[in-house]
This record gives structure tokens, C-alpha cells and sequence, in this order.
């Protein structure tokens, strides 16, 4: 009888650690999601309401010059941000592709900022790009009297220290999953290509670059992904500021609903958030997962 | 011109092979420049004083050097009102991370290990579910979460923020652990079963002693992210109470007083360092921690 009971129990362990676990995800994600996008269809400002409001607030956030300020922010950002951190990653993963002796110390150098917080990152940056003791002084100093550089406190141009900073964090993460990915393309085909007189560019530009697209896709998502939750970065950096200049999604979000208290507007922002990076996300992992089972 | 390959490249000797190889070390050393002046420019302007930075040129190396920063830094820099330094915000970051980190990995490893190796109907479902919100951005759980953490009476608090880090850490280790486990061949939990050892007997007998590269890349990369966030830190916590790395941005951002860059360089070295020191102790484990987060284990 006991023994029955033990069984019975021990069969179903897997389920009982699986459930509450899967019940936490469930709350804490799915719960929580489903909230945020029932308040961000209620009149909502100061306090929660939950009196069904329609599309109200979302009427509201595309009427909020902010909003277009971070949209566009985010537009100028992740597109260079993604596009130079993958043109420095490839690069590099080539050239550390070499032979190098030196190689493991050298990949550890290219990739030691993604260990540092972005809030780290954002202090030393500020400081390099300071007008006033940073970069423009050395540059003076150095004879180039009439030299500015004051992107950190103009609105026209502040974003792009944000992608500078980023740019330095983030390319070496790139530059190893690059190398990684040459590192798994077929010898034979590389001697094959040798044998019939392809250059080492062609060989790269013909057999070796084309043969990483599953790693270029991956790379661009990661890095997209990183994007759109940017937040610490710019915050370090530039509070947002001069102004908004700066702002993006999540800080346009973080500011309406922390210091504004427009928790409907916050809540519309975060679910145009969620959908933006479903769009990528998903069917990513859709297409991740399938393959992972075959 | 004889042609060699060997691991993949294609390499030709010559005069003008070594003229490309100096240009690629060259390359190379200029790009090691770029990524390290940083920190340099991080521990120089600390090591500094206030007169020398105001003179000299950040690029140059300390004409004395002081410690003078770090130990305002560490002990009494202004945090908003508050003057004791990063220290007491140092403390609450390990209060934070230690635990957070420990429940995580654990919950983690039992997840995966239950979804792999005693697979039941729905399994795959539940994971694909489950990892899903390792991807969302957190703007979309801030609100529900700030109200959740206030009616359990973790509002502001760092018990608040271990529950919070484990809670959207388990996506993540989820994942590792069922990446590493899918490898593990099913026929040695097979073969323990009809010995008739039980879930937990073959995971603590078994699966867990083998699983050591596993539970360090999680260890690392749960420790890594959850120092360094700020995002929940910022959000749910208020002054006593705050992770470093909103300490780190409330000295730097203080308005009032003296700038002191010295003291700011030597806050965010303190906030970076222990991140900092796993990489360089660990730094193999966490390039693979890097790459699972693509997904792909």
C-alpha cells in the first residue's frame, strides 16, 4: 500500500517540479503581460483603473512628440549600432581567424567590455567624451585649437555617443560569435577552393561569408534585441538627455511610468516594446526550436 | 607560389606574406588599443587628483599616484544624501546577487533536468513557453511587478530583488541546463532507473556531479547579469536599498558640489570589478555562456 503511494508519487515527480515553476512563469510573465496590456487599454494615469477605455492611450502615445523623438532614437541607434558592431565583429573574426599565436589573450581583450555593466560603461565614455577634459581637449592640447566635440551635450548628435559607447561593448560579443561560426566551416571545401586557385579574399568573400548566414541572422537578432531593451546605456550616458534627445523606448516608458505617473501611456509604450521584439523574437525561436528537434 | 592549408586558411609564404602578416598584427594591436584604453582612461583618472586631471590630458599616465579617489569612492562619496560611499550599496549588490544566483541555477538545473530526462506530454510546450521570457523586454513587467513586490511587503527592498532576479532568471538557466542536458545519452538515466533509483536520486547521484560545465556557465552568467542590471535596481528599490550600479549612476549624476571625475572612475571601477575578476578567472565559461544566450547551446 505504502509502497503503491510512493510510487504513484515518485511517477510524478518530474510534473511536480516542472508545475510550480511553469506556474511562476505563467504569473510572473504571462500574468503580468496580460495586466500591462489590459491597462494600457483603460483610462489609467496616476492609479491603475480598469475601466475598459479602448485605444485611448495608445492615441495618446502617438500623439506624444516623445514618443517619435525615442522611435526615431531607436531607428538611428540600432541600425548602427547593429551594422558597425557586426562589420567590426566579422572583420576581426577574420583576421583572429589567421593563425594568430597570440589569439586566446587577444579574444579575451576584445571581449572583456560585454563583462562590464552598461551603467560602467556609460560613466567611463561620459568622461571620454567630456567637451570640456575629454577627447576635444586632448585634440587642442595637441595643436588642433579649433577642434570640438561636444556630441554629448548636442541634441543633434548625443545619440550617436550612445552608439559609440555601445559599439565598444558590444563588437567583441559579435567578434566571437563570428569566430565561432568560421570556425565551424568545412576544411575540405576551403582546400577544395585552394586547389583551384581561389585567393584567400575570394575565398572569404565566395564560400566563407556566405556559408555564415545562420550566424549573421543570429548576430543581427541578439544585437536587435539588445537594442530595443537599451536602457542602462543611455541612461549612464546621457540621462536621456540633453533634454529628451536621447530617449528611446525603455526610457520613454521608464520616465512615464516612474516619474510622470501615466501608467496608461507607460503601459501602451512597454506592449509596442513586447510587439517589436515578438516580431523578431519569435519566429527566431520558432525556427531555433524546430531545428533543435529534427 | 606554393600554397598551404592548414585548419581551414589559406596561407602563401613570400615576402609579401610577411608584409601581411605584419599589417594584420598591426591591426590587431591597434584594435586591442581601442578596446583597452577605456580602462586605462578608468584607472588612471582614478589614480589621479583633481589639479593634475584639470591640467593634464586624460589620455596621460598619473604624475603621483593617490588612492585618495578609492577610498572616498568606497567610503565616503556622496549616494544622494547619503555620504558613506559605494560601500553599503557593494553589500546590498552581493546581498542580491548571491542568492539570486543560487536559487536560479538550482531551480534551473531540476527544470531542465525534468523536461529532458523525464519528458511527459507538453514538455516541449512548456519550455518553448517558458523560455519566451527570457526574451521580453522588462519595460512590459515593471508595473505589474512594482505592485506585486508592494503587496508582499518587498517593496524596496533587496529580498524584493533576489525574488525578481529569480524569478526572469529561470528562462535563462532553464535553457542552459536543458541545452546541456540534451547531450547527456538518456540510456545512463535509463540504466539508474531500472536500478530503480528515483527523479532525485539519479539527479543528485547521476546527472548533477556531471553537469559541473553547466553549473559553472550558469553560476557565471546569472552572476554576471544580475550584478550588473539595473533596470529592476532602479525600479524597485529606493536609496538604503539600491544595487551599485544605480549607486554608480546616482554619484556620478550628483548635481551639486565639485565634479570629481577621480572619485567617478574609482566608483565605476569598485561597481565593475567583481564582474570584472570572473571574467578574467572564468573567461572561457563565459564566452560559452555568451553564445547560449544565441539560443543554440
Amino acid at each position: 500500500m505504502l509502497t503503491a503511494i510512493s510510487r504513484a508519487i515518485e511517477r510524478r515527480l518530474p510534473l511536480m517540479v516542472v508545475s510550480p515553476l511553469f506556474a511562476v512563469s505563467l504569473f510572473f510573465v504571462y500574468g503580468f503581460i496580460a495586466w500591462t496590456g489590459y491597462i494600457s487599454l483603460t483610462g489609467s494615469r496616476m492609479m491603475p483603473s480598469y475601466d475598459f477605455a479602448g485605444l485611448l492611450q495608445y492615441e495618446r502615445l502617438w500623439d506624444t512628440p516623445r514618443w517619435y523623438v525615442a522611435l526615431k532614437n531607436l531607428f538611428v541607434f540600432s541600425g548602427l549600432f547593429i551594422g558597425i558592431s557586426m562589420a567590426l565583429g566579422v572583420f576581426l573574426a577574420i583576421l583572429l581567424d589567421q593563425r594568430i599565436r597570440v589569439e586566446g589573450a587577444i579574444r579575451t581583450i576584445y571581449l572583456y567590455p560585454m563583462a562590464l555593466s552598461f551603467i560602467v560603461t556609460g560613466t567611463v565614455w561620459k568622461w571620454i567624451l567630456n567637451p570640456g577634459l575629454g577627447i576635444e581637449k586632448v585634440m587642442r592640447d595637441w595643436g588642433f585649437e579649433n577642434f570640438t566635440f561636444d556630441w554629448l551635450v548636442n541634441p543633434d548628435f548625443a545619440i550617436y555617443t550612445v552608439v559609440i559607447a555601445g559599439v565598444w561593448q558590444s563588437s567583441g560579443y559579435a567578434m566571437a560569435l563570428f569566430l565561432a561560426g568560421l570556425r565551424s566551416v568545412d576544411d575540405e571545401i576551403l582546400k577544395a577552393a585552394a586547389i583551384d586557385g581561389a585567393g584567400p579574399w575570394r575565398v572569404y568573400t565566395r564560400i566563407v561569408l556566405p556559408s555564415l548566414r545562420p550566424v549573421f541572422l543570429s548576430v543581427v537578432i541578439i544585437l536587435a534585441h539588445l537594442a530595443i531593451k537599451s536602457f542602462d546605456l543611455v541612461v549612464a550616458l546621457t540621462g536621456g538627455g540633453p533634454g529628451y534627445a536621447t530617449d528611446m523606448p525603455a526610457t520613454f516608458m521608464y520616465a512615464f511610468a516612474f516619474q510622470r505617473s501615466e501608467l496608461g501611456v507607460a503601459a501602451a509604450s512597454a506592449v509596442m516594446m513586447l510587439m517589436t521584439i515578438c516580431a523578431i523574437i519569435v519566429p527566431y525561436l520558432y525556427s531555433e526550436l524546430r531545428g533543435a528537434r529534427k | 607560389m606554393r600554397a598551404r592549408s592548414t585548419s581551414g586558411i589559406v596561407r602563401r609564404s613570400g615576402p609579401g606574406a610577411v608584409v601581411m602578416r605584419v599589417v594584420l598584427f598591426a591591426v590587431l594591436g591597434l584594435f586591442c588599443l581601442y578596446y583597452l584604453f577605456p580602462l586605462f582612461v578608468m584607472v588612471s583618472t582614478s589614480l589621479k587628483s583633481l589639479a593634475e586631471i584639470r591640467e593634464g590630458s586624460f589620455l596621460a599616465f598619473p604624475r603621483d599616484i593617490g588612492f585618495e579617489a578609492w577610498a572616498k569612492a568606497w567610503g565616503s562619496a556622496c549616494v544622494g544624501v547619503r555620504c558613506d560611499g559605494l560601500q553599503p550599496y557593494f553589500m546590498n549588490s552581493v546581498m542580491m546577487a548571491v542568492p539570486a544566483v543560487i536559487l536560479s541555477t538550482t531551480l534551473g538545473a531540476l527544470n531542465g533536468y525534468a523536461l529532458t530526462k523525464w519528458r511527459f506530454p507538453g514538455a516541449d510546450i512548456i519550455f518553448a513557453l517558458m523560455l519566451f521570457g527570457a526574451f521580453i523586454p522588462f519595460q512590459v513587467v515593471l508595473l505589474p511587478m512594482a505592485r506585486t513586490l508592494g503587496e508582499l511587503g518587498l517593496a524596496g527592498t533587496v529580498p524584493g530583488l533576489v525574488l525578481v532576479h529569480t524569478v526572469y532568471g529561470l528562462a535563462f538557466t532553464t535553457l542552459f541546463f536543458r541545452n546541456f542536458f540534451i547531450g547527456v545519452p538518456d540510456g545512463i538515466v535509463q540504466a539508474a532507473k531500472v536500478d530503480g533509483a528515483g527523479f532525485f536520486g539519479i539527479f543528485f547521484r547521476i546527472v548533477l556531479p556531471m553537469s559541473l560545465p553547466a553549473i559553472v556557465v550558469t553560476v557565471i552568467w546569472q552572476f554576471t547579469q544580475i550584478w550588473n542590471d539595473f533596470l529592476f535596481g532602479v525600479a524597485f528599490t529606493v536609496g538604503d536599498s539600491n544595487p551599485v550600479t544605480v549607486a554608480l549612476n546616482n554619484v556620478v549624476n550628483t548635481s551639486t558640489g565639485v565634479k570629481e571625475y577621480n572619485v567617478d572612475m574609482a566608483a565605476a571601477i569598485i561597481a565593475g570589478l567583481p564582474t570584472l575578476l570572473v571574467y578574467v578567472v572564468a573567461g572561457a565559461y563565459f564566452v560559452r555562456g555568451l553564445s547560449a544566450g544565441a539560443v543554440k547551446g
